[in-house]
């Protein structure tokens, strides 16, 4: 107890042991976070919804916070919806069965650029007869533009830069730049919006007692929340956040497994000797050979891309590597040690002496060792999903680059869709190899002087 | 003891000559590589072998050979005019019956233990079968030939990589142990994590500084497309496409590398002789070479041949990133396209290449250590 209080106090002098523990610290409150806030379903469903999942996203759109770093400012998407109260509606009945439902938004805009694209989505209630709406655009500077007059089916898409009729009526093929035009702006070539307060008025009119009009207005802009969306609208945070237990649980699971198999049988082998011993030293050597990369691409491809079925045969290709013969060496010498003449000669059975004897001395070799591999199975995984052997429902961080590198991210300047998971991965890894760093001369003191 | 017997019938003076052969260096190395050549190949034997049973551990390997027959048997009979007034009926009949007398010639009806021989001899003589999808630049569909044709640029990456991350890396290591503790070798230090990173984890930040951002080398790619039409145009154009994916794979081990031999030389270089060379008075330059280098080379090479073991590994992703013609490409195109022969074809061309890897280190490694002594009885 001792001993361990003392190599972590010895732990604490070490910067770069303090940086990589806060590092791990973070990742696992991120992963708990993950974890608990969005269930294992719901996360695969964000992920692989569809189109009906992720409509109120705008396509390619980088994070929010570009906008402190740029000097003109680019609209952040948003959508709201009448039916829970983002929009102002009030219904007046009037005679008859007839009553008015009108809807507005007011918003201010203070960007310099013209949005991607704006949508509404009607969902009306009715029996026999149609809803009628007529929606019109105010500008902070009083004009009004009549933007639609329709009839509403049960459910009915307005994209207004598709209209026809819209791109006749502002004489313009670009809807978004025409309606966010300043009319004083004389600078043609790179013009700015104008900024203040737009208005979206919809007044509908509804033929029937229980009839009813919601609209949702999704605002597509340039960027959108704080990593942004990839190709298919999806939002990025919900890779990167629940990316984090996916990364630590694999590295995590396939250092110890690889670490702890190997410390066994290198210790079964050793004790045992003979034959046993033998045939392990042959394994080692035509592992060494195998192609690993190759093999699990091989399975990925043959059998099946699961995340679990990866990490079993990881494992099981590493156990027989190189450190076997490190671990051997050592137990070659320490076998012959006189503690373990003292358990032999009181009788201890041989799986007492390996698991109480001869492996608990190695603890402190296989700790910093434990630790150094996680960042190379994080790693591994990572470089599954770029080659396409991903885990097909969950979401994790190489999957995003793979998405990112298909698309021809960097090729295109979206810098952001790659970055946000490779930096990621890079304090992932930095953390851990860090803190086995200075576990590593913490534990073997040969170290500590060079 | 061998040499004994060997030397036993040839005459008194010719002895001592021939005794001197059978002791020298290159004697000896080429009986150890010998010996050494023989366990290798049994263990790539076995190495590919257990890649068959991964692979028909779902019949793919059977499906390959199947495919092949049919595809053979039915291009040989609409080839042949002798069969050409048959019905589409008879000729479909005569088809399916030749396909499976070959079935049987071939012995796919036999229980797979007998199977696995012919296809682990298969495999090994690289007769890998058609691919299903993709074709070599020839327009050939033998595996064989789609991946030989790539291996020429698979190794120009390795080879250039890994000799400038093992030459820099003693160089760089050898001269930070003269100047233990000063800045550049706690900034080494301080880097040596990153080399947790694979190499094409490099190669993204690489590709966006020098390619997307400066724009001064390219993308990816093996020359300028459309190819030079001088020669000396055509390599300086694929040197040029060299040095990004060449970097990526150096900085991805060199931190560390240069790390650990660095420690191994300041625990040699404080050994006694060393210490005694340095009273001689011998230069410095001597003492590095001599005393220091020359018995903690076996050592580095054995690391090294490792290192390059793990390195083979990350080709693959490393030329996808890159879109390096070689063996990766090949193999991460082959999953895009489901093409079982060429998946098993490049695993099983990558255990060759690793056999041959750890050979040649193997070789390189009983040149440089002199306890290395097969013929004389005290083998390594």
């Amino acid at each position: 107890m001792t001993a361990l209080k003392n190599s972590f106090r010895d732990l604490l002098r070490y910067p770069s042991a303090v940086f990589g523990g806060a590092i791990i610290l973070i990742l696992i409150g991120i992963s708990i976070y993950a974890l608990v806030s969005i269930p294992y379903s719901e996360a695969v469903r964000l992920w692989r919804g569809g189109e009906d999942v992720w409509y109120q996203n705008p396509k390619y759109a980088p994070p929010a916070w570009f906008n402190y770093f740029s000097d003109r400012k680019r609209p952040v998407s948003f959508a709201v919806n009448s039916a829970d109260g983002g929009m102002q509606k009030t219904i007046t009945p009037n005679d008859e069965n007839i009553s008015t439902v009108d809807i507005t938004y007011t918003f201010d805009y203070n960007y310099d650029e013209a949005p991607q694209e704006m949508i509404l989505y009607f969902a009306t209630v009715f029996d026999q007869k149609l809803p009628f709406a007529s929606v019109t655009w105010v500008t902070p500077d009083g004009r009004t533009i009549r933007i639609a007059d329709t009839q509403l089916d049960h459910k009915i898409t307005f994209r207004f830069s598709q209209d026809q009729k819209l791109q006749k009526r502002v004489k313009s093929e670009d809807v978004m730049t025409a309606l966010f035009a300043d009319p004083e702006d004389t600078n043609t070539e790179n013009p700015r919006a104008l900024k203040g307060q737009y208005q979206l008025i919809i007044s509908g009119t509804t033929f029937e007692k229980a009839s009813d009009i919601n609209a949702e207005f999704v605002f597509h802009g340039d960027l959108y929340g704080l990593a942004g969306t990839d190709k298919y609208r999806r939002d990025l945070v919900l890779p990167l956040l629940y990316g984090t237990p996916i990364a630590l649980a694999f590295g995590l699971l396939a250092a110890l497994g690889t670490s702890l198999l190997t410390m066994i049988i290198a210790a079964v082998g050793t004790w045992y000797g003979g034959w046993l011993d033998e045939l392990i030293q042959r394994i080692t050597e035509v592992n060494l050979v195998l192609p690993f990369l190759a093999i699990l691409i091989m399975v990925g491809t043959f059998y099946s891309r699961s995340i679990w079925l990866m990490l079993g045969v990881t494992i099981l290709l590493s156990i027989f590597s190189g450190s076997i013969i490190t671990y051997r060496s050592i137990f070659l010498q320490s076998k012959e040690a006189s503690y373990i003449e003292a358990a032999r000669s009181y009788g201890a059975s041989s799986s007492r002496i390996i698991f109480t004897y001869l492996i608990p001395r190695m603890v402190p070799l296989l700790i910093p060792a434990l630790v150094s591999s996680v960042p190379s199975f994080v790693f591994l995984e990572a470089s599954l999903a770029v080659l396409g052997l991903g885990d097909p429902v969950l979401p994790t961080w190489g999957k995003v680059i793979d998405d990112a590198f298909a698309d021809g991210a960097l090729y295109q300047g979206r810098y952001y869709w790659v970055l946000e998971p490779a930096i990621l991965l890079m304090f992932t890894g930095l953390g851990f190899a860090m803190l086995g760093f200075a576990l590593d001369r913490i534990f073997n003191p040969r170290l500590r002087d060079i | 003891m061998t040499t004994d017997t060997l030397t036993a019938p040839t005459s008194p003076e010719k002895s001592p000559a021939a005794k001197s052969f059978l002791n020298s260096t290159f004697f000896r190395v080429l009986r150890y590589s010998a010996v050494r050549l023989l366990t290798l190949f049994i263990t790539v034997v076995i190495g590919v072998y257990l890649t068959i049973m991964i692979a028909n551990m779902g019949g793919y390997v059977d499906t390959i050979m199947r495919n092949e027959i049919r595809d053979n048997t039915t291009q040989s009979i609409l080839a042949n005019p002798n069969y050409r007034n048959l019905t589409p009926d008879a000729k479909q009949e005569l088809i399916q019956k030749k396909i499976a007398s070959e079935e049987k010639r071939l012995g796919l009806d036999q229980p797979f233990v007998v199977r696995s021989v012919r296809y682990l001899t298969n495999a090994l003589t690289l007769n890998l079968g058609r691919a299903i999808n993709m074709s070599s630049d020839h327009g050939s569909k033998e595996v064989r030939s789609i991946l030989l044709e790539r291996l020429p640029a698979t190794l120009l990456l390795a080879g250039t990589s890994e000799l400038i991350l093992f030459f820099g890396s003693v160089f760089i290591a050898l001269s930070l142990s003269r100047k233990y503790g000063s800045f550049w070798d706690k900034l080494t230090i301080a880097f040596s994590p990153t080399s947790s990173a694979p190499p094409w984890f490099y190669g993204i930040f690489l590709i966006l500084i020098f390619a997307a951002i400066f724009k001064v080398l390219p993308f990816g790619g093996l020359v300028d497309s459309p190819p030079p039409s001088t020669r000396v145009d055509y390599i300086l154009s694929i040197l040029k496409h060299l040095i990004l994916p060449a970097s990526a794979v150096i900085i991805s081990s060199m931190f560390l590398s240069i790390y650990s031999w660095r420690t191994f030389f300041l625990i040699f270089s404080s050994e006694d002789y060393v210490e005694m060379a340095k009273a001689k008075g011998l230069p410095g330059r001597d003492v590095e070479r001599r005393y220091i280098l020359r018995p903690t080379l076996p050592t580095i090479i054995s690391n090294f041949a490792l290192l390059v073991i793990t390195l083979w590994q990350g080709f693959t992703i490393t030329e996808t990133v890159f879109l390096w013609p070689g063996l990766g490409i090949t193999l991460f195109k082959a999953i895009g396209f489901y093409d079982t022969p060429v998946i098993v074809g490049s695993t099983i061309i990558y255990a060759y290449l690793l056999g041959i890897t750890v050979f040649l280190l193997d070789f390189v490694y009983a040149l440089v250590d002199p306890r290395v002594q097969v013929g004389s009885g005290n083998a390594q």
